[in-house]
């Protein structure tokens, strides 16, 4: 069986996109022949800076040759219907057989089609391929139609067999398909012939090509460690820069250079980012050395295109210039900043924040500022942080946006924050609140735990959720364009693992209070139910209470009795359905997060969270699952009972009226479980209350066995039905047990 | 195959030699345009040349102004005028890559020392309505130059695409003759009797802009500047095409397009002094955009745009 060699030569290929157009090029190849009826044994698919190659081997060396019998219309239909049934299967009448059904006898037809050599279904195929190619942005070049991510040059496409090797001929835009390609761009330019796959990577391996992207990868880590290991000194792992640059040569030399000592005692995130960004270089360090935290850098490995008779001198030493061009910018930044902080302080440095935009209706930055201070204040106490230093981190907290450094480098926004506080003489909780509020950021970063970050972390999301949520900008679908889902998940985080107790309707009450009063005409409308209606609450209080504070309470009671939804409610069920998307990972189900919802205190995270882990993990004991059975039965009989009577049967039931000895145990029973839970739910000892709860299972069971609830005497039937209420009302003080499914 | 090039002396000397290579490869050697702009793309020999399916190859210096980018002459490679060196070739030739290379050689990059790669960078342009892809070529890590294949000019699609190569002229030559400070680079020969430094020439007036860019320009004026420009522009292209006096069809694009450089550099200046807010930038590029889409849209009914009377008709 024969096999399939491609390659398509073109001018550079982006590094980003080399992978994945290697990818793609096997699927849309492969699975074109596969439908054309062309199996194959095996497939592997290349990529470098200048092409993209696809080896198929064992391709069949024709389609095989297929019958399909269609049935056509019956023998007595009329000529016109035979006539387009012929026309449509490409047989003539003389050669239609028939069938025999029970709605007549119909004619059949035997469609064969002929195999075809594997050649011009290649070409068909891979022409498709090209045209059809899902580059992520595609151009045109000179004066031709055809798109490809750069200028394409030349393609290979060859069949090759133990005899020999053909070119599989066809034609797109003027490339003629060939057996014919080039090495290295500069090293082996020259153009040469293969006959197969093999031929062509050996070849190219001496034409100063590795086509192998993981093969140059590991040739670049290998390289990398040996040169800093022979001097005591690691390179900074980091895959996404290891890939890209293995995306960017075809013949991979392994330099490494020195920083000027004048940078040395940069921040090593300084050094690492301007390396990385600028330079693509990897950043070597000195593990023995004190800098960072896990030693200093001090040199760097560049990765060069090719070898030379200098064995790279000259490259290293441009390298090496170009580079103390980039850090003499990045030392004039570091010098201009920390010479402005240590004159007037970090929070001087934030001045020009408040001509920065935040969002043309939140406000500038500085105002974002200010309300996320005042709100870590409001949240130190809680998380057990000191409130004026909470207040003071928030203040600073984003001073450096408006550093030099960071405006060269985002990416370094905080960490720069905190060495500019330590060198404004802030405490260590403050400049790690400088960096560590961000946190977290994806699901599973680190989540601060100094109680100041904390503080300062929570404000940060709860001002950014608050604020979006003001001027509807809520997140629909896929589209979360300001991150409210992350900032979302973020502020479980932040309290789940700190166990923080915060009040959350409170808090955003309280941002959405001094948003209302500092925007008020940039806000939505419809979420303060119209704006002089909150400008009311806002003078009636200050009127009523000599405040300008609206209370919770009394916005809240101000708006139910208005009959209006409340926003704050609103929001905060989006934070329920982030948590239910991030305990469904902890096996918690949706319905267990219901059944505690609808107690009180849903908005604490931290006893929310309590109470569903608790209730999931009665629910998986025996006597947990039973319960709920019991529950339910109790439940149903009771609504029923209750629908039919008109009435609650909420009255203590009496013991006197017991008849069953199942009954009395059932007293008992119920007697003990609320003993035992109201002091634990007091307590919040979730997991005591529920087993105590669970507790009741036996005697509730043997009652429902020994016992008929809806006895003739109507003494006992509404002392049962008392009694029945007794356990949903044990039960309920648990968890709304009526959301639990099943 | 690997020979020394000799390397060139002096910062006139790397343009001289462009200008040589690029006239040996059949390139039209033009001069820089006349009229202040931001980069070397602005000169109608680009912009308004890449438009329509008439072949093009032309080759120049363009003195380029950024106003922002002024220093007082003080920083080492930043400038608020500068020199850019632009090929601009329609269609692009299918060895285009090889040519460029050729250019770096000429002006004593030898590739089989040095590491030169092409590493992606999409183009665009939002006050021209363009865009392309291509690379920024790096050479030991130093991007020198600019490489585009224009897919979109002025709102118009480029067919045929032309290929564009930028070279930031004072970088480049920095590199070539090791200089650190670019007030320091010999602008003529050292050897010559008059030797002149690149801050003997420009010094001066890197000061004197920069003053005059930050803090001096009369904002109220240039505001009223920009709004005539862009009325001039609208008002040249909206008079009919048949001139009375002639009794010619002549479309005043490249009168008009000068306004709308004119207005681009205003824009520019106006950034620098600080009065373009945020938003108000958006809006201001948007009617630099405007004007660039109807220049072309103009230019593309005149001959050298490729309109063909007899095939209108």
């Amino acid at each position: 069986m024969p096999d399939l060699m491609i390659e398509l030569f073109s001018e550079e290929i982006p590094a980003r996109m080399q992978k994945r157009a290697a990818e793609d090029l096997k699927k849309l190849v492969t699975n074109g022949l596969v439908e054309a009826g062309l199996t194959y044994a095996s497939a592997g698919a290349f990529a470098t800076p200048r092409r993209l190659a696809l080896s198929v081997e064992g391709l069949l060396a024709e389609s095989p040759t297929t019958v399909e019998e269609r049935k056509g219309p019956r023998i007595d239909a009329p000529e016109k219907a035979l006539a387009g049934f012929l026309r449509g299967a490409g047989v003539a009448k003389e050669d239609l057989g028939t069938v025999e059904e029970k709605k007549g006898t119909f004619y059949v037809a035997k469609i064969t089609k002929q195999g075809r050599a594997a050649a011009p279904i290649i070409a068909e195929v891979l022409e498709k391929a090209i045209r059809n190619f899902p580059w992520p942005k595609a151009m045109r070049w000179g004066s031709g139609s055809l798109k490809w991510v750069r200028p394409l040059h030349s393609i290979i496409c060859i069949l090759s067999a133990e005899d020999g090797s053909d070119v599989v001929e066809f034609d797109i835009d003027g490339i003629a398909s060939g057996r014919s390609t080039r090495g290295h761009r500069f090293m082996a330019p020259d153009a040469f012939d293969v006959v197969s796959f093999d031929d062509y990577s050996s070849k190219l391996k001496s034409a100063y090509v590795m086509l192998d992207a993981t093969e140059r990868a590991d040739h670049i880590w290998h390289d990398a460690t040996n040169q800093a290991f022979a001097q005591g000194l690691e390179v900074v792992e980091d895959a996404g820069l290891l890939a890209e640059v293995a995306g960017l040569v075809e013949w991979p030399v392994v330099l490494m250079g020195n920083i000027g000592a004048d940078f040395l005692d940069l921040p090593p995130e300084v050094l690492q980012t301007s390396m990385k960004e600028h330079q693509k270089f990897f950043s070597v360090r000195n593990p023995k050395a004190t800098g960072g935290d896990t030693g200093r850098i001090e040199k760097f490995v560049t990765v060069a295109n090719r070898e030379t008779a200098d064995q790279g001198a000259t490259i290293l030493a441009g390298n090496e210039k170009v580079l103390s061009a980039r850090l003499a910018d990045a030392k004039f930044f570091w010098d201009n900043d920390i010479r402005t902080v240590e004159r007037e302080g970090l929070e001087a440095m934030s001045g020009p924040l408040s001509n920065v935009t935040f969002h043309n209706k939140l406000g500038s930055q500085a105002d974002r500022i200010g309300r996320i201070a005042a709100l870590a204040r409001e949240i130190a106490p809680i998380v057990g942080a000191d409130a004026d230093e909470a207040e003071l981190a928030a203040k600073v907290a984003k001073a450096d946006l408006s550093s030099e450094m960071v405006y060269e480098f985002p990416e370094l926004q905080g960490i720069m924050g905190r060495y500019y506080a330590k060198k404004a003489g802030l405490s260590d909780a403050v400049a790690d609140a400088c960096r560590d509020h961000y946190s977290p950021l994806g699901p599973s970063d680190d989540v601060p735990t100094d109680p100041v970050s904390v503080a300062v972390a929570l404000a940060d999301k709860l001002d950014t959720l608050t604020g979006f949520w003001a001027i509807d900008e809520k997140p629909t679908g896929s589209k979360d364009p300001f991150a409210l889902r992350r900032a979302a998940l973020g502020v479980i985080r932040l309290i789940l693992v700190n166990e923080a107790r915060l009040p959350l309707l409170r808090c955003i009450h309280s941002q959405m209070r001094v948003l209302a009063r500092k925007q008020m005409n940039t806000l939505n409308a419809e979420f303060f139910h119209k704006l002089e209606d909150f400008t009311e609450v806002l003078d009636l209080s200050l009127e009523v209470l000599g405040t300008g504070d609206v209370s919770f309470e009394g916005y809240a009671d101000w708006l139910s009795e208005k009959k209006l939804p409340n926003p704050l409610t609103n929001l905060l069920s989006f934070f329920h359905d982030r948590l239910k998307v991030f305990l469904k990972d902890e096996g918690i189900r949706h319905d267990v997060i219901d059944a505690c919802l609808a107690m009180d205190g849903a908005d604490d995270i931290t006893l929310l969270v309590k109470r569903a882990r608790a209730l999931s993990q009665t629910l998986a004991t025996e006597d947990g699952a039973n319960l709920i059975q019991g529950f339910k039965r109790a439940n149903n009989i009771l609504t029923q009972a209750e629908d039919k009577d008109g009435v609650e049967y909420s009255y203590g039931p009496d013991i006197k009226f017991a008849e069953d000895d199942a009954e009395k145990a059932l007293f008992a029973a119920l007697d003990t479980a609320e003993t035992a839970i109201k002091p634990a739910m007091a307590a919040e000892d979730f997991e005591g209350a529920m087993s105590a709860m669970a507790a009741m299972r036996g005697a509730v069971d043997a009652f429902f066995d020994a016992v008929q609830v809806n006895s003739d005497n109507s003494v006992v039937r509404r002392n049962r039905l008392n009694l029945l209420g007794r356990i949903r009302d044990i039960c309920l003080s648990v968890a709304d047990l009526t959301k639990l499914d099943g | 195959m690997s020979q020394t090039v000799d390397k060139p002396r002096s910062f006139q000397e790397i343009i001289l030699r462009l200008q040589a290579y690029w006239a040996t490869k059949g390139c039209a050697v033009l001069q820089p345009y006349d009229m202040e702009v931001g980069a070397g793309t602005f000169h109608p020999a680009t912009t308004l040349r890449s438009l329509g399916t008439n072949p093009w190859a032309a080759a120049y210096v363009q003195p380029s102004r950024r106003p922002t980018d002024g220093r007082y002459g003080e920083n080492p490679n930043r400038l608020q005028h500068y020199y850019q060196y632009q090929v601009v070739i329609k269609p692009s030739p299918k060895d285009l890559q090889e040519l460029y290379l050729g250019s770096l050689k000429a002006i004593g990059i030898d590739a089989e020392l040095h590491d030169i790669r092409f590493v992606e960078d999409d183009w665009e342009s939002p006050t021209l309505g363009a865009w392309g892809l291509g690379w920024e070529v790096w050479c030991d890590g130093m991007e020198v130059s600019q490489f585009t294949y224009f897919q979109q000019v002025g709102g118009h699609d480029c067919t045929p695409v032309s290929g564009e190569l930028t070279y930031g002229l004072e970088r480049l030559a920095m590199y070539i003759l090791s200089v650190d400070h670019v007030m320091d680079m010999p602008f003529n020969d050292p050897s010559s009797p008059t030797p002149l430094t690149y801050g003997d020439v420009f010094k001066q007036t890197e000061e004197e802009y920069a003053r005059h860019n930050f803090d001096a320009a009369n904002t109220d004026k240039l505001l009223k500047n920009f709004e005539e420009a862009e009325a001039e522009c609208h008002a040249l292209l909206s008079v009919p095409a048949d001139d009375p006096k002639t009794g010619k069809r002549i479309i005043m694009a490249h009168p008009a397009y000068d306004q709308c450089i004119k207005a681009s550099h205003i824009f520019n200046l106006l950034d620098a002094r600080g009065v373009i807010s945020v938003t108000e930038r958006q809006a201001y590029i948007g009617r630099v955009r405007t004007l660039a889409k109807a220049c072309a849209d103009a230019f593309v009914q005149t001959k050298a745009g490729g309109y063909m009377p007899e095939a209108a008709e």
